[in-house]
């Protein structure tokens, strides 16, 4: 099935992504100087009840954030605006995405098959 | 579960049920929704083994042909489709099918369309005619608004308007698209944006018959002479609107489940549309 070996290959890259941010986070180690940064090893946004978690998540430039659907409907991640933009593909449950943030700013992004869930990643 | 509707006042029929000439034939034809190919969570038994279940059930109904209100996938994969429309052969009809959220996640529609789509519109929408009845296929899910609702557009309003404003008032009407074309919970998404300027169009017909899928349990509603049908799934029931947390795959012990799965079967007789639910159990 087509679909699935694309799913082994989102697995494959959300786990290079996971390696790089680890990489990043031991560079980065001492540099994390806010509480409120979410620490730069693995930032990551829950999707749950058609919601995400947290709903706004503030990272360091260079991190990757990384999305973890946890619930029992399909979601996307697609940016509505910020300097950037990023287009998931549809995540079952249990399906990660992952985006790294070059570019400071604030990005709000929504699910497109649910554009009432709404998110923001505010990177500095 | 059977019951009638009337829209009005029930009507005797001629015992023969035979239909004059001129007058609207005796038929009928099934519904089957929300698929969800593609969908598995722990225990729950396989979309494709209970829409195989579901075509089995309406092939034996021998219903003239069989509409598909949306959601055959649950995430639009080329292979989802395929494994469908092989299912969905089953039935040994024509399957008319409008797509679901589902059908068109990243792409728009674009493989849905490829396999499913009538090819007559730029936008998917379409209609046909069956024994006098005449069906009009609407898409409200390719641009949803940023609340989560459905939505046609001015262009598929346009052409509706166009498509039956010579119509005769006498001709019924079966309007099926996914979404809920009345507002049953928009906190969930549950209902159609601009759906007033088509409800208006559709408003001066004597009878109108509007079927969806989408929220995965019927639900019925009358206004005059215009009915609203939502069907079951055959994939996975969902809550009744608003109420738990949030509209996600209603979780029910694996004994319950078939009995909140099903097709429909309606039967046109006169101008008058019978609707029975049958479920999986």
């Amino acid at each position: 099935m087509k679909h699935f070996s694309r799913r082994r290959r989102v697995a494959a890259l959300v786990a290079s992504i996971l390696t790089m941010a680890s990489t990043a986070a031991v560079v980065h180690t001492g540099r994390v100087a806010s509480a409120s940064v979410a620490p730069a090893m693995k930032p990551a946004v829950t999707i749950s009840n058609y919601s995400f978690h947290p709903a706004t998540l503030t990272v360091n430039t260079g991190s990757t954030v990384i999305w973890v659907n946890k619930d029992g409907d399909v979601h996307t991640i697609r940016s509505t605006s910020g300097p950037e933009t990023f287009n998931s593909p549809a995540l079952d449950t249990g399906d990660r995405f992952g985006f790294t943030f070059h570019r400071a700013g604030t990005y709000h992004y929504s699910c497109s098959v649910h554009p009432y869930m709404h998110g923001v990643i505010v990177v500095r | 579960m059977v019951w009638t509707f009337a829209g009005g006042v029930p009507r005797l029929l001629r015992a023969d049920g035979e239909a004059r000439a001129g007058e609207i034939g005796q038929f009928t034809f099934g519904q089957i929704s929300d698929s969800h190919i593609g969908f598995k969570a722990g225990a729950h038994p396989s979309a494709q083994d209970t829409l195989a279940e579901a075509v089995d059930r309406m092939a034996a109904l021998k219903p003239d042909f069989v509409i598909h209100t949306g959601d055959v996938s649950h995430l639009s994969a080329a292979g989802q489709f395929a494994v469908a429309a092989d299912i969905m052969q089953g039935v040994r009809r024509q399957v008319y099918h409008v797509p679901g959220e589902h059908d068109t996640i990243g792409d728009g529609g674009k493989l849905f369309f490829q396999r499913f789509g009538r090819g007559s519109g730029s936008g998917g929408w379409y209609t046909f005619d069956a024994h006098g009845v005449h069906f009009v296929g609407l898409v409200n899910v390719v641009k949803l608004t940023p609340a989560g609702l459905g939505w046609f557009g001015p262009e598929q309003l346009q052409w509706l308007d166009r498509d039956l404003r010579h119509r005769s008032a006498s001709t019924p009407i079966v309007v099926f698209t996914h979404m809920p074309m009345w507002s049953i919970y928009p906190q969930w998404g549950w209902g159609t944006e601009d759906s007033a300027p088509a409800l208006a169009t559709l408003r001066r017909f004597g009878s109108v018959t509007i079927l969806n899928g989408h929220i995965h349990q019927v639900i019925q509603k009358v206004e005059g002479n215009m009915t609203y049908h939502t069907a079951d799934s055959t994939a996975f029931p969902q809550p009744a609107p608003g109420v738990g947390p949030g509209p996600g795959p209603l979780q029910v012990p694996a004994d319950k489940l078939k009995a909140l799965l099903g097709i429909r079967r309606l039967d046109v007789v006169a101008n008058r549309v019978a609707f029975t639910d049958i479920t999986l159990a």
